[in-house]
């Protein structure tokens, strides 16, 4: 019994290794879970975000107007589209519609043949600071040969003049404090990772454990047990979004623009969506190692495809069809929204529906898959 | 005889490609200590979760406690106490928070009186603040009992409930099942113990997911016709070895000073004794058969088959 045997360790490795094999869950997602974050990650995320939504509010039009939005639309960075009232193109702003929102100010053709280098106001949303860097670069760079077609023919010689220049005015984080637009969205990654991990090993651990047996012989309905078993959950969420508001507030300096009571409103659905979630796994999971997985399995992703890490923007269209599906997506818009834009019930309605169609489905197919017998 | 407390018919049950219980009929009468006796894997912890609801059967059916027990496992399920065979509580909880939640799932009205009163029937009352984990097997047994009497049910099926379980609470749990069937309860009861097998009234004896026989104890031991004879003196153990494979012998096993041969045959197992136990100090007696002869018997039966 002293020393290391060679032959004892090789007994416990046969051991482990046929346990492994048996588990047929456990590799499945070993060989799928790489594989889908591969391809997923691989081709969705893009820290340089082009096409990016941008309005255009446009005093007049003339030669230079059109000249500046195609010389926009070249960049790859801008997609384009009108606005009508400086009210409009604000609460698409304040709602993510848009990323920036491009003011050509009355008289600017005037201005630009008459050499006055007259401004153009570029509002940016820079709650993501990342999203918007480089496609703020690119506007500066643009300057010298937008117009050079169209300026009078006396100002084209005046090689090194610039016939305009161009304001990046940014909103809501002008200093572009990283942490201001981590921090909001940290709430939601929190929450997330909490609570669908703590429901996930709620019901595999009765069965584990062998109660579940016994709770299935006594009358209680499924939805009982899930709502008694995910309600203090809630309350264990709620605990941790005060402790991160007050850090966030305190320690980072997170300014709150917004309602409190609508941000805590609309967390409490989201807590609900992870909950129904975390439950669902645990329903469909035989241990809480499985639930554990197929817990990673959101987690993952959400994190990734929700804006979190990387700017959303600048995704593919079907990572942010994805995207659009994850609740945590839309909490950190709202979180982001409440606290750095002040956005009331109006601004955030766009990402509350889903947010509820997620509950409902996941609670429908948690209650669904809930077994009342042992089959 | 009285009404059915359990009445089905063709019971079946598949497991993947395995057949756990097939075409089982079981009749119980209400009031009655019915015995569920079988080896293992004979498909009694089956019947028994189809009984209560927590297994749909392929085939078959029929009624307990006059309700069916496809459609109705629902209502059964209030009526019915199940004592499963691993401790299913929680460890985390004390006794009393254990069996304050199952009253409360049940919705017993008087939750307090009623918790408390079954703590001190069963003589739980001064462990009611011990965490369920910490309990020793009997004590957890007893517990586990007291969460499913609770509600007073009509029907208690207990599954194993004193396997692992020491000889004094083994007995002191078997006092508390008779008290209730005294009351009126009907108890199926899955049991490997033959004393405990030969305290119910019925028995019913379950092999390869199908009934072999069921009936009261001494019916069941008349019916078997078997013969046993019983050998006393030096050098049984030798005499045992020798008897076992010869004609007429299905079995010869030592039970402490004595050895018990049994068979059904009577001329060819007294042929055989009479050559093999023919030694001086050697005394040889006919007793009545037991219910574990046959048993055995049944086992050894379904060898030969």
């Amino acid at each position: 019994m002293k020393g290391f045997s060679f032959r004892r360790f090789l007994a416990v490795l046969h051991k482990e290794t046929l346990e492994m094999r048996r588990d047929k869950a456990t590799i499945g997602l070993t060989v799928m879970l790489p594989l889908i974050q591969l391809f997923l990650f691989g081709y969705a995320l893009n820290a340089n975000p082009r096409h990016l939504p941008t309005g255009v509010l446009a005093a007049e039009e003339s030669r230079y107007t059109r000249d500046l939005e195609a010389a926009l639309n070249n960049t790859g960075y801008f997609d384009l589209r009108r606005f009508t009232s400086e009210q409009q193109a604000d609460n698409a702003l304040k709602r993510g519609e848009v990323l920036f929102v491009v003011n050509i100010p009355p008289g600017f053709t005037r201005d630009v043949d008459t050499g006055q280098h007259p401004s153009i106001l570029m509002d940016a949303d820079a709650t993501d600071p990342t999203a918007i860097a480089q496609a703020s670069a690119a506007v500066n760079a643009l300057n010298g040969t937008a117009f050079q077609r169209d300026l009078p023919v006396a100002l084209q010689n005046l090689a090194m003049s610039v016939p305009f220049q161009v304001m990046v005015h940014a909103r809501y984080n002008p200093e572009a404090i990283t942490a201001l637009n981590v921090v909001p969205a940290l709430i939601g990654v929190i929450l997330s990772f909490s609570t669908v991990v703590i429901t996930a090993l709620s019901m595999t651990r009765e069965r584990e454990a062998g109660t579940m047996e016994n709770l299935l012989s006594m009358p209680v309905r499924p939805l009982e047990v899930m709502m008694g078993k995910i309600m203090p959950y809630v309350g264990l969420g709620y605990v941790q979004v005060f402790l991160i508001l007050a850090v966030a507030v305190a320690v980072f300096g997170v300014p709150v623009h917004g309602s409190i009571p609508l941000l805590l409103a609309v967390l409490g659905l989201f807590i609900a969506c992870n909950l129904a979630l975390g439950f669902t796994f645990s329903t469909i999971a035989r241990t809480q190692m499985q639930a554990q997985q197929m817990a990673q399995f959101v987690l993952l992703p959400s994190m990734m495809l929700s804006g979190f890490i990387y700017p959303f923007a600048g995704m593919p269209l079907w990572a942010r069809v994805i995207g659009e599906m994850l609740p945590l997506t839309h909490i950190i818009r709202i979180c982001r929204g409440i606290l750095l834009k002040g956005n009331g019930f109006a601004d955030i309605a766009a990402d509350v529906w889903p947010m509820a169609v997620f509950a409902a489905i996941a609670t429908g197919v948690a209650v669904y898959s809930y077994r009342e017998t042992l089959d | 005889m009285s009404a059915l407390a359990i009445d089905v018919h063709g019971l079946c049950k598949k497991f993947g490609r395995r057949q756990v219980v097939s075409g089982l009929d079981l009749q119980v009468p209400e009031g009655e200590i019915c015995g569920f006796l079988g080896g293992n894997g004979s498909g009694k912890t089956t019947t028994i979760r189809m009984l209560c609801g927590l297994l749909k059967p392929d085939a078959g059916g029929g009624t307990c406690l006059g309700l069916d027990v496809i459609t109705q496992s629902a209502e059964i399920r209030l009526q019915v106490g199940y004592m499963t065979q691993r401790f299913s509580f929680y460890g985390e909880l004390t006794v009393e928070e254990n069996l304050d939640f199952v009253a409360r799932l049940y919705q017993l009205p008087n939750r307090t009186k009623v918790v408390a009163d079954t703590m001190e029937r069963m003589e739980l009352a001064n462990r009611a603040d011990q965490f369920a984990r910490d309990l020793s097997g009997g004590w957890k047994q007893r517990m586990a009992l007291a969460a499913c009497v609770m509600h007073r049910p009509k029907l208690l099926l207990l599954d194993e409930p004193t396997a692992g379980v020491d000889a004094k609470a083994r007995r002191e749990f078997w006092d508390l099942i008779n008290d209730m069937a005294a009351d009126g309860m009907t108890v199926l009861v899955s049991t490997h113990y033959m004393d405990e097998a030969e305290r119910c009234k019925r028995v019913v004896y379950l092999s390869g997911g199908k009934l072999i026989v069921q009936g009261t104890a001494e019916d069941v031991v008349r019916d078997a016709k078997l013969i046993v004879f019983e050998l006393t003196g030096d050098g049984i153990d030798k005499i045992s070895k020798k008897l076992r494979g010869t004609p007429g012998v299905e079995s010869a096993t030592i039970f402490g000073q004595a050895l018990r041969v049994v068979g059904l045959d009577r001329a060819a197992l007294e042929g055989s004794i009479g050559a093999q136990g023919k030694q001086p100090g050697i005394v040889t007696e006919e007793v009545p058969a037991r219910l574990d002869d046959v048993f055995i018997h049944f086992l050894h039966d379904r060898k030969v088959a």
